[in-house]
């Protein structure tokens, strides 16, 4: 329960971490909040040679609002987001989804972009992204590129981050009137089996965002009154897969009959 | 730019509960095993390991955080508060230990000091939070004695929730 031995390097800049990232790329591993990598680092299921410590980075501890999309750096922790005064007002999905994510302790360290780097299927943060239809912004030594939501996150724990890559920001779109979302876990703060998110836009289309279920997130745009074929037919469509915590059936179902309790929540909220 | 090789041993400064302290560790040397080895501030306990138990949360900066998924490197310079900082120097309780004492909120004592230091950073930043907003917080540890029955009587008296 220990991790193995490891360099440790703490940049002051983007630019060394960067430089760090071109030198060691795979062997390294950037560690931000660490409630996924120090777990699996105690566990021995990782073992990076160096371990590239960004949580102090000035650079990249803002909450920036570019207008249409906030953008939020690499080191800003999940309790710093929730405690943003602007945040239900810009981003009230996030306002609903980052409670669920872990617990209080966890949230004063895990940060943002550390949970969309790890691409847990059933996470919360990759999930608002992917709802959102937000964007990834990744920095190399190359230059910079932005990836959509979609094209970031490719399968379970796998993302489109090359290995000379960093995030060093993601960018949440302002977007919401009515904004819902609930999860199914066996214990609140534990890995959801199946959550949901649903976003109604201020000319009132809706999507339907899944987590959960399948390797990532799958977004569903909604038109009007057919939500109950949406929900159907991705229930069909997503296979959803069987771990320790339920069979895939279960979360077929446990998606049937959630997915029309949050849309009936969003709508009342956008009323 | 701060760098350490693995098989090396560099000395590690932060402030503990007040106090100036440091210790040789090396970088794969977790904050809960750095407090308990290399500074003997026992009171933290390592439960799990990988985040879950909640019982090794101690304060960096204010915040609660698992000092068993943080590295002593990273609590580098920092303010590091353990359950050791609670009790005034006479020995007497704080009011949130008086008040699991009252509630016989702890059997073994284990999962103790994790939950009193969430707590002190939670009340600290919300005063006056809800029944509902404790337990919340309560659901980031584990306690396997009590059925938290006695934990939530013993918050509920330290926030004046009747």
């Amino acid at each position: 329960m220990k991790p193995r031995p490891f360099d440790y390097a703490r940049p002051d800049t983007v630019d060394e971490t960067v430089g760090l990232l071109a030198e060691h790329g795979d062997e390294a591993r950037i560690l931000a909040g660490g409630q996924s990598l120090m777990a699996m680092m105690n566990l021995r299921l990782a073992d990076p040679a160096m371990l590239i410590d960004i949580t102090r980075m000035a650079e990249l501890s803002h909450i920036r609002d570019l207008g249409d999309r906030i953008e939020v750096g690499a080191a800003v922790t999940q309790n710093k987001l929730l405690a943003w005064p602007d945040l239900k007002k810009k981003l009230p999905l996030l306002a609903v989804a980052l409670p669920h994510v872990g617990h209080f302790q966890t949230r004063n360290k895990g940060t943002v972009c550390g949970s969309i780097a790890h691409a847990d299927p059933s996470s919360e943060i990759p999930l608002s992204l992917a709802t959102l239809e937000g964007e990834v912004v990744l920095r190399s030594k190359r230059g910079e590129r932005v990836l959509k939501a979609k094209g970031f996150q490719l399968d379970m724990l796998t993302t489109a981050r090359q290995s000379d890559e960093m995030i060093v920001a993601v960018r949440f779109p302002v977007h919401g009137r009515g904004v819902a979302f609930r999860e199914v876990a066996r214990r609140h703060g534990d890995f959801a089996m199946v959550a949901i998110a649903v976003l109604i836009g201020d000319n009132g289309s809706m999507r339907l965002g899944v987590g959960g279920v399948a390797g990532t997130p799958t977004v569903r745009a909604i038109a009007n009154g057919n939500s109950k074929d949406v929900v159907e037919k991705l229930a069909t469509e997503l296979e959803g897969y069987e771990d320790l915590h339920a069979s895939a059936e279960l979360r077929r179902d446990i998606l049937r009959n959630l997915a029309p309790l949050v849309i009936a929540e969003a709508q009342q909220c956008a009323a | 730019m701060r760098r350490v090789n693995k098989d090396q041993k560099v000395r590690i400064n932060l402030t503990l509960n007040g106090r100036k302290m440091g210790a040789e560790a090396e970088p794969r040397t977790l904050l809960s095993d750095f407090l308990r080895h290399s500074l003997g501030a026992t009171g933290t306990h390592v439960g799990c390991e990988h985040g879950v138990c909640g019982c090794c949360t101690v304060q960096i900066d204010g915040a609660a955080v698992r000092s068993c998924l943080t590295l002593a490197m990273q609590a580098e310079g920092r303010d590091v508060k353990t359950v050791e900082s609670l009790a005034g120097e006479n020995g007497k309780l704080s009011k949130l230990q008086q008040a699991f004492q009252n509630h016989h909120a702890l059997q073994c004592g284990f999962c103790t000091p994790g939950i009193l230091m969430s707590f002190s950073d939670f009340l600290a930043r919300h005063p006056k939070p809800t029944e509902e907003e404790l337990r919340d917080v309560l659901s980031g540890h584990i306690c396997r004695c009590t059925g938290y029955a006695g934990i939530m009587a013993a918050l509920k008296e330290a926030v004046g929730i009747s």
